[in-house]
């Protein structure tokens, strides 16, 4: 078989001309799309930031919610969404983190694994104002009242399948011959995951949890029909509480330009907070790649 | 680089230790994986305080029959093996027995460095703490016994404290080596333990092994035939999953009888 040289009697001039201009569409397309997309988020930061600063002040951080043409601030909203992000995050990464070991140790090639992981995926999705709706069912109802504790479950709910997902994941990527090497010194399956396997992920499981963190902690929705708000400064478990998300809703709505300021401190606070554990979560993931 | 068995050369010729000098005793080992047949009827005698090679192309079983002698194929559902492997009285195939503590009386050194998220130091101290409980003081002196068996000592005596991941692969495999033995096994698995090192850590590797030799036995998987005629006492060629030829190394590579291993060390195929 002899190898044809491309000569100009078959070298279609047209059609390398016509893929030129594809490309050259192709690549304008991509850029525009860029573009658009980068031009929304930095008008969103440019607003945040430049409505957010200007209703930043210290009374942000030592006052609580002022009546209106009052001065005051967000201390119970910041107070309450550190409680309740707490309690939420303390239920999610326990059973996160051990239903993701049980499924990528245990229950690895099982059916019932199969089926934990597929439900685990759709609890992902959910909508989080039906989870706040079914612990409103389960929680608020029942007891009559809204509470931060019913909040907080809410919340642990969101992060929960987000632990779960990270935990299996990073455990998953651990190779086997650590579990062998560990094994073969006559160690048990669980002494290896607990002081072997669990070690060898630990950047990444900070990193879930962090990510998981963030993903709660803007949450309105599932906390409107659960912790309410309270105007005041609470730490009762059992009492409605305030949060960031819920305050932010409450004052963006109102007609007074104090609250309106206070709404967008409130926003810029969360937009640094998550910002910031993203930004912690992934230079672990890289330190740990790195090593 | 596959092999087709177009030899007429069916024989499988044994000529094993004496059985006094047996540690571990394999009869008539199967295998499987799923469904799938990997060893047939494998005859393996280990002689106590020697080194016995295992050699043969790439899936002739060889691993595998390594990674049945402390039953670590367990970990893997699917996975089965029948036969007899006598070790101290008892078949190590008899599921009822405790495989925690075969393992702590055979350990294995893998094909790559495993070394543990964790010091290098408790490296060594994991696999000990988990047999029995010793005081510092003590811990310090096997710490440092193990290291020194395995040729490390003077190379990390100072960082002790540091991670093990930090070694290069050739400390990291000697300090799986130490790992190994600081829980005093009775025999050593190493499963081609030199393959992802350079010539300057094999060598190192190998003389470790060789001074191992005298406080227990070692079964070692390689690749690499010189290394097997330089440290082994007994050798035993694998192919498709059956032992063709098992005899001592001194003249396992210069007179084997089975046309298949002529072949197999003459890089006819392999």
């Amino acid at each position: 078989m002899t190898a044809s040289k491309p000569t100009n009697a078959n070298f279609d001039r047209f059609l390398h001309a016509r893929r030129k201009l594809y490309n050259y569409i192709f690549l304008g397309l991509t850029g525009l799309a860029t573009a658009i997309a980068l031009a929304a988020l930095a008008l969103i930061l440019e607003t945040l930031v430049v409505k957010g600063v200007a209703g930043l002040d210290i009374h942000v951080f030592t006052m609580s919610q002022p009546a209106p043409d009052m001065a005051g601030g967000l201390l119970n909203a910041i107070v309450g969404s550190l409680i309740m992000c707490a309690i939420g995050m303390v239920i999610a990464l326990f059973v996160g983190i051990l239903a993701g070991t049980w499924l990528a140790e245990y229950g690895d090639g099982t059916k019932l694994a199969t089926i934990v992981r597929f439900l685990n995926d759709i609890l992902i999705s959910a909508p989080s104002i039906l989870i706040g709706l079914f612990v409103y069912e389960l929680l608020v109802r029942p007891f009559h009242g809204f509470s931060a504790a019913a909040g907080g479950v809410a919340l642990a709910l969101l992060a929960m399948p987000v632990a779960t997902r990270a935990t299996e994941d990073i455990m998953r990527m651990q190779p086997n011959a650590l579990r062998e090497a560990g094994m073969a010194l006559g160690a048990n399956r669980g002494h290896v995951i607990r002081s072997i396997i669990w070690r060898a992920s630990k950047s990444g499981l900070m990193t879930g949890a962090l990510l998981s963190f963030a993903r709660i902690s803007g949450e309105t929705a599932p906390l409107l029909f659960t912790s309410l708000g309270n105007p005041f400064l609470s730490t009762k478990l059992t009492q409605p509480m305030a949060s960031m998300p819920t305050t932010i809703f409450q004052f963006a709505m109102s007609a007074y330009d104090d609250w309106q300021r206070l709404a967008w401190a409130g926003a810029l606070l969360i937009a640094v907070a998550v910002l910031t554990t993203n930004i912690i979560g992934r230079a672990l993931t890289r330190g740990s790649t790195h090593k | 680089m596959t092999f087709e068995d177009t030899t007429t050369d069916h024989r499988t010729v044994m000529i094993p230790p004496p059985e006094a000098d047996r540690v571990i005793d394999v009869h008539n080992l199967d295998f499987f994986y799923g469904k799938s047949q990997a060893l047939f009827g494998v005859d393996l005698p280990v002689a106590r305080n020697k080194v016995t090679a295992l050699i043969g192309p790439s899936g002739c079983g060889k691993s595998t029959l390594l990674r049945t002698l402390n039953r670590i194929y367990d970990l893997y559902p699917g996975q089965s093996a029948t036969g007899e492997i006598m070790f101290d009285g008892e078949n190590v195939l008899d599921q009822a027995k405790n495989s925690e503590q075969l393992r702590a009386r055979i350990g294995m050194v893998f094909q790559r460095p495993t070394p543990f998220p964790m010091s290098i130091y408790d490296n060594i101290a994991f696999g000990v703490r988990l047999h029995r409980s010793v005081s510092k003081a003590d811990m310090d002196v096997i710490v440092e016994r193990s290291l020194t068996r395995a040729a490390l000592w003077d190379e990390v005596k100072d960082k002790l404290s540091l991670s093990g991941l930090g070694l290069s692969g050739g400390q990291q495999q000697r300090l799986c080596v130490a790992r190994g033995i600081a829980i005093n096994p009775d025999v050593l698995l190493l499963d081609e333990p030199a393959s992802a090192l350079d010539p300057l850590s094999t060598a190192k590797l190998e003389s470790t092994l060789i001074e191992l030799k005298s406080s227990l036995t070692i079964v070692i998987v390689t690749h690499n035939l010189q290394q097997a005629a330089r440290i082994s006492d007994y050798t035993g060629f694998m192919l498709l999953g059956k032992m063709i030829e098992f005899r001592p190394s001194s003249d396992a590579f210069v007179s084997p009888e089975t046309q298949q291993m002529q072949d197999y060390i003459t890089g006819r195929f392999g």
